[in-house]
Parts: structure tokens; C-alpha cells; sequence
């Protein structure tokens, strides 16, 4: 039962699509003369810098190296020169972080790990420190360390791998694009997850709006004859990507409150995390590039192999520049991404997409209780009252009552709300209230 | 490319999408679907009832207007003053005198709405306040009934209603059901023919503005509730303001409960209350004051009705995880990290 078609619907909102890249072939973005590389690319602690100012790098040689358990390594994604160590704000966690800044020689001379040819008889270690040592993390915008991912706590065992190609954002098309065109190293890279957490049973999730991507698959699945691998159809609705949502939907399991799909048996990757995966097993490379979706008010929307710390003017330049009067730049899809103010902006491993848009101004009413956000909630919250609470002050009652620690801040509240409210700022402002006043504790 | 360089960008916080739809959309889409009883209405009573439509509609957005300025609040015409304006036409006898009209339209918005701090705050359907208001101050005005009227301008003709104890049935009983779906009776302005309101109240459906599970379960409850205490199921579903007031009242966002388990308490409480009021109490209709009685009891059901997240432990089972803390605080920490998971 290799082809079997399941339609699955979630919970959520349907959102316009605008995937107008899809069609676009994956081009080699210009490597950059300069490249800056934040040491904080990943969730938890920053990587420390192992390189001064004035040393000589190679493309894809350490020069961050993971600071913690839950840390990634930061490696050089152009051949040349140091040339300074600067500080930066790191967008995830809002604090100063070191960044080095690279000058390009221009030749891009690489650095090249062993390749691992005869991966099925490496233990379960090597492969893993293989992966950390590349730097891996899940591309799908979260940036979770792959390794950690894989290695799930004594206790803890895997039934069953999700392979997530859902892209419920709209405009981005790079996982679309790469499972076109890097669908059999993804099953490859595929084997050695299935290696590493001895698991056979395995989905891939892929979105009903990118029937090619799925006939790909599936005929990438018929060559590699792997037959724990079904490939699922998922009714496209948004945040299906997410990985809570998308276990519930799939596998109607549900992820307990605070926890992680593991607590279930599951693991969810993403496509380009596994293509990532099977660089660094079979070509030895570390994780120094990704596939960029830049779309929105550009000349030509493309999907660009870009290096990381390639500055987003770069990328912006080298589709056609921007068009009309847009005013706002997101890393991120619109749904979940982030603004940023500066065309200098360099991007980083979780980059999956440089929107350039136009910045809505709305303008917030009284909410009328319409109840849009409760109904669309992929996490069955409350999110109006996070509002009234907000208002009032009322900060414990938002998490004692309504379990605002369990947001996820994917949107889909406001998104849909007729009355335009920024619902999730209102979420922002509650959490940050409760850690204040968890810390005060 | 130099000038762009150094452009800076607006920074504004996601999703930096939101959908089309708007209050006042909402707003205008109500107003679509009440036009087909409205319009039904002026077929089946006269040209009269056009005036106690507009009537309505400009007191309640006049009143609606001088209530913002005296609270030193901007005026947004979003379209709601006009859906209570309407409304309240709708379910007033066909030959209410027009200065009625206005107070009742005057007291919806001034009292009900604006005094609890305009659209969103207000705990009753604007409405029906009216409505009630009227009904106590002008009693004889407000169940002076009429039979259709032969011509668009002739004559009406006073008339118990179907549901008034001086009611006596002529003709078989297939007459009176389908007299009640077409709306060939007497009865309030908007409330008679349960046909043109399906229409709308499909069309309001279908456009996801309210949610389905409200009118089943009060119609429903009515259904039961009356077949289970021997009367004509069929005849107390049609008869009467339970329609209008199941499609476009007891859906009002503002005065119901949040969840869908909450609609339904509220939908299931509207229609007993309705059927006893209809049955044992001195009125000969309960739609208007089985909703406003359900309206009060919105936030204590919202209070029972909250949602249980996805995922959600009892707090009793947390209790018991704390015990195996030596595995548990390596995984903690990567909870706190990981708050929205790989996407």
C-alpha cells in the first residue's frame, strides 16, 4: 500500500496560496563578496565563535561551535577572510549575539567532510555527530538542532516519521521545490532517519495544491521500493506545517499539553532538513546553503540557493529589485515571519523566505465576539479572551484559564478576525507578563 | 540600487495577512438577508411597513450617531445600528405608529447598546431590548395585529394572532401550515413567512456569518419539546417570531456564548424557555423574551464552556510526572526552547 491517498483536514484557516514561484527551477544565487553570520542561526544557546579576526576560512569550515546541548555549529559559507566579529540582535530571542563577518575571496574554496558511503554500518553515534557537526538544523523555520531531534530521550521510542512537505504559508515554495528536485536524495536522507530512530513506518505529508510534488515522490518512491513509505495527501489549510497540528491530523494523536511530538512516538521532519541530512551523510557537506523562496512585490520571484549571511539586498538585486512602493520586508512567510527593517539583513538558517509586501493598515474595533478565532484555533484556544484579559490585566487568568502557554502563534486568530485585532501581540504581551512574573518568583 | 540600500523598512508585528472580512462586511451581508422577509413584508402588509422600516433604520443610526458624540467616541457607520434599526421593524406589529417606531429604535441603541459601551460590549440584542420596552410601555399598541391586506395600499384588518389565545383556526389544518410558511397571516412585520427567512438564514449559513448549530438546536428544541408535551410540533415551529428569531437573533455574536458547546446550551435554553412561555405563561409569545433571558445567562456559560487545548493534561496526572524528575529536566529545557515546533 506505497500510493495510498488519504485526504485529511485540520483545523485552521484556509488562506490564499500566491505560490507564484512554484513553477520557478531552483537557481545558484551569486555567492556574496561579504557574508555576516550571526553565532544564534538555531533555538537555544549561541554558537561560540572559534575564529579571529584576520584568519583565513573555507567554505564550509567551523567557525561557531555549538555552546550547549541544545546548539548548532555555525560554519563559514564563503572561502576568505575574517574580518571583524560584530554584535548583533538576534531576531529569535531579541538579544545581542556575536556575528563574524566574512570577506569573500571569490573562489569558494571548500572544506569537505569525509563522505560516509557505507552509512548502514556506522553505529548510530557517528551518523549523529555527523549530523551535529554539519550544523544541522529543521529548515522549516523553527530551527530546531536535527541531532537533538533524533536523539530522543532513554524511554522514548519512535513509531512512526512524518516527513513534513505540507508549506501551509502562502507564497513559499521552497520544500516544493526541493522535493521536485531533490526528491531521491530526500528518501535517502530519509533511510538514515529511519536507521537512526529504528523506525519503519513512515509518512510523508504533502499539501493537495502540489499534486507534482506528490507524483514526484511517488515515482521516487517506486525506485527506491521503501515500503514503510506512504505518501498522504494533506487537504491544504494553514498551519497544517506545524508540527502539533500536523500529528493530530495525520495520526489523530495528540501531543499533550507542553510537550513534543516524541511524547506520542513521533517525529516530524521537515523535507529540507532531510535533504540537508543526506549533504552531510553522503557528500560530506555542512549545512552552509539553503533554498530561499523570494517572493511578493519583486521583478521575478525565484527560488534561490542562497549561502547563509548573504544579505537580502543581494538576493532582492538578483530578482528584477523591488517593484511599486513596497514598505515592509519579512523573513518568513506572511503568516509567521518577521519584519525586518534593514535590505542588509543577511539570511540565516530558518530563512525559508524574503517576502517583499506592502504593509497593511488596519485599524482595531471592539471585538464582536464573532468567535472566527476560537473556531480556526489548530490548538482549540480561546483567543478573544486573551484580549479581554490583556485589557484588564489580568495576566494569570490568560494562562491559569485559557492556557495561553500553549499558543503557538501561528496567526490563524488573527488572520480571521473581522475586527482586525492583533490578537497575537495580545498573546506576546501576556507571555512576556508571565515571565516577568515568573522570574520575580 | 544605491538609494534602496538604505531604505528602511516598516516593521510591523504578524501575520501580515488578514482576510476580507470586516465587521461592517459582516454587517452588510445581515442586512442582505433580512431584505427577503422585509421584502416579504411589504407584499403581504402594505407600503405602511416601508415607513416603519426607515423609520427604524434612521432613528437607530441617528441615535447611534448622537450617542458616540455625547461619549466623546468617533462614529464609524460599520453597519450594525442599521441591522437593530431593521431588525426591530421587523418584529413590530404592521401598524405600529411611527413615533413607536422611534423610541423603540432610540431606546435599542441608547440603552442597550451605547450605555454598555457600543458594538461588542452590549450583554442584550439591542432589538429585542427595544421590543420589550415597547411591549411593557404600549401593550395595547404592540399586539394590535392585522391580516394581510389585499392591495399594497388598502385596508388592514385587526386580527389576533395565530398564537393568541383569541385565535380560532378556519379552513384544515395543511391551509394553516402553509399560510404560516408563505406568511399569509397576521403577525409582526418580518416574522411570518418562514420561507423568505430560511432563505435568508441559509444564505447567512452558507456565507459561514452564523453558525448553523443555533437555529437546529432552538427550532429543534421547540419541536421536541412541543411534540413531547402533546401540541402540533409543526404549527409551534412555524407560528410566531421562532424563525426570525432562531436565524438572526439568537446569532447575534455579541449576547451568546463563545463556543460551540456554549451556542448549543444557549440554542437548547431559548427554545424551552420559549415553549413555556408560549404554553403556561400570560404572553402568547416567548421568542423576544426567551432570548434576552438566555442573553443574561451568556457569561455564566462561557464561564462553564471553556475550551480544553489540544492536548490538555489533567492536573491531577501532572502531579504524578514530577516524580520522575531525572529524565524530565533535560526534556523541560527543550520545551522552553521549542515553543512552536518545526515547521
Amino acid at each position: 500500500m506505497m500510493l495510498d491517498l488519504l485526504l485529511k483536514s485540520a483545523k485552521g484557516v484556509k488562506v490564499p496560496e500566491r505560490k507564484f514561484s512554484e513553477k520557478k527551477a531552483i537557481e545558484n544565487a551569486p555567492i556574496p563578496k561579504e557574508v555576516v553570520l550571526p553565532m544564534g542561526q538555531h533555538l537555544g544557546a549561541p554558537a561560540k565563535p572559534v575564529v579571529n579576526k584576520g584568519d583565513s576560512v573555507k567554505t564550509g569550515q567551523i567557525i561557531g561551535e555549538a555552546g550547549g546541548f541544545i546548539s548548532a555549529n555555525i560554519h563559514s559559507t564563503v572561502s576568505g577572510e575574517v574580518k571583524k566579529i560584530v554584535q548583533l540582535i538576534n531576531v529569535i530571542t531579541s538579544q545581542p549575539m556575536d556575528a563574524i563577518v566574512i570577506e569573500s575571496d571569490g573562489e569558494d574554496k571548500w572544506t569537505v567532510m569525509k563522505k560516509i558511503k557505507d552509512w548502514e554500518l556506522k553505529s548510530n553515534e557517528e551518523l549523529l555527530a555527523r549530523i551535529k557537526d554539519a550544523g544541522i538544523v529543521g529548515l522549516g523555520g523553527a530551527t530546531f538542532p536535527t541531532n537533538v531531534k533524533l536523539s530522543p530521550p532513554p524511554g522514548k521510542s519512535i513509531d512512526t516519521i512524518i516527513l513534513n512537505g505540507c508549506e501551509c504559508e502562502p507564497y513559499i515554495t521552497s520544500d516544493h521545490r526541493v522535493m521536485l528536485e531533490y526528491g531521491d536524495k530526500i528518501l535517502e536522507g530519509l533511510q538514515v532517519m529511519m536507521k537512526l530512530l529504528s523506525c519503519e513506518n513512515v509518512f510523508i505529508a504533502i499539501e493537495d495544491n502540489k499534486p507534482d510534488a506528490i507524483e514526484k515522490m511517488r515515482g521516487f518512491l517506486t525506485e527506491e521500493g521503501l515500503d514503510g513509505v506512504k505518501i498522504v495527501e494533506m487537504k491544504s489549510k494553514y498551519p497544517l506545517g506545524a508540527e502539533k497540528t500536523l500529528t493530530k491530523t495525520l495520526l489523530k494523536r495528540e501531543v499533550p499539553m507542553g510537550g513534543l511530538p516524541l511524547d506520542v512516538g513521533v517525529v516530524v521532519q521537515n523535507v529540507s532538513t532531510v535533504k540537508a541530512i543526506y549533504d552531510a551523510i553522503f557528500e560530506g557537506k555542512a549545512l552552509v546553503e539553503r533554498v530561499v523562496t523570494v517572493a511578493g512585490w519583486v521583478k521575478d520571484p525565484k527560488n534561490l540557493i542562497a549561502r547563509f549571511g548573504t544579505p537580502a539586498k543581494d538576493l532582492i538585486s538578483y530578482c528584477g529589485g523591488i517593484v511599486g512602493d513596497a514598505n515592509e520586508m519579512i523573513f518568513g512567510g506572511p503568516m509567521m515571519g518577521l519584519s525586518q527593517y534593514d535590505l542588509s539583513t543577511p539570511v540565516i538558517k530558518g530563512t525559508n523566505c524574503i517576502l517583499m509586501k506592502k504593509a497593511e493598515v488596519t485599524d482595531e474595533k471592539n471585538c464582536i465576539r464573532c468567535s472566527a478565532c476560537i473556531d480556526v484555533c489548530p490548538m482549540d484556544l480561546m483567543p478573544t479572551m486573551y484580549v479581554q484579559l490583556v485589557k484588564k490585566k489580568r495576566y494569570e487568568d490568560c494562562a491559569r484559564d485559557y492556557f495561553v502557554d500553549n499558543c503557538v502563534e501561528c496567526g490563524a486568530c488573527a488572520y480571521s478576525c473581522p475586527a482586525k485585532i492583533p490578537i497575537v501581540q495580545y498573546i506576546k504581551i501576556a507571555k512576556n507578563e508571565l515571565r516577568k512574573m515568573k522570574v520575580k518568583k | 540600487m544605491n538609494e534602496e540600500d538604505n531604505k528602511k523598512f516598516i516593521v510591523s508585528p504578524g501575520p501580515h495577512l488578514t482576510t476580507d472580512k470586516s465587521i461592517s462586511k459582516i454587517m452588510y451581508m445581515v442586512i442582505i438577508a433580512l431584505l427577503f422577509p422585509a421584502a416579504g413584508a411589504v407584499y403581504f402588509f402594505g407600503i405602511y411597513v416601508i415607513f416603519v422600516i426607515i423609520v427604524g433604520i434612521l432613528t437607530a443610526v441617528i441615535t447611534e450617531y448622537v450617542a458616540k458624540k455625547l461619549r466623546k467616541r468617533e462614529f464609524y457607520m460599520d453597519g450594525s445600528a442599521i441591522v437593530t434599526g431593521l431588525l426591530l421593524a421587523l418584529i413590530l406589529p404592521p401598524r405600529i405608529p411611527l413615533w413607536v417606531v422611534v423610541i423603540g429604535a432610540a431606546v435599542s441603541i441608547a440603552i442597550a447598546k451605547e450605555a454598555f459601551g457600543g458594538l461588542g460590549y452590549n450583554i442584550f440584542n439591542p432589538a429585542l431590548v427595544g421590543r420589550a420596552f415597547l411591549t411593557t410601555c404600549f401593550a395595547g399598541l404592540m399586539t394590535q395585529y392585522v391580516l394581510p391586506v389585499e392591495s399594497l395600499t388598502g385596508d388592514a384588518v385587526t386580527s389576533p394572532t395565530v398564537l393568541s389565545e383569541g385565535y380560532v383556526m378556519t379552513g384544515n389544518i395543511t391551509e394553516l401550515y402553509q399560510s404560516l410558511f408563505f406568511g399569509n397571516v397576521g403577525g409582526s412585520i418580518g416574522e411570518t413567512s418562514a420561507l423568505l427567512i430560511l432563505i435568508g438564514g441559509i444564505l447567512l449559513i452558507a456565507t459561514k456569518i452564523i453558525n448553523w448549530k443555533i437555529p437546529l438546536f432552538y427550532i429543534g428544541t421547540v419541536f421536541v419539546f412541543t411534540f413531547a408535551l402533546g401540541e402540533d410540533p409543526i404549527f409551534h415551529v412555524l407560528a410566531g417570531g421562532l424563525m426570525l428569531g432562531a436565524f438572526f437573533m439568537a446569532t447575534d455574536y455579541v449576547t451568546i456564548p463563545l463556543t460551540n458547546n456554549g451556542k448549543i446550551v444557549f440554542a437548547i435554553g431559548c427554545g424551552l424557555l420559549t415553549v413555556c412561555i408560549r404554553l403556561y405563561a400570560g404572553m402568547p409569545e416567548g421568542v423576544a423574551f426567551s432570548i434576552l433571558l438566555m442573553n443574561a445567562f451568556t457569561p455564566l456559560i462561557d464561564r462553564y464552556s471553556i475550551l480544553k487545548p489540544l492536548g490538555y493534561i489533567k492536573p491531577e496526572k501532572s502531579k504524578k510526572k514530577e516524580s520522575k524528575k531525572g529524565e524530565e529536566e533535560q526534556k523541560a529545557e527543550e520545551k522552553k526552547t521549542v515553543k512552536e515546533g518545526d515547521k
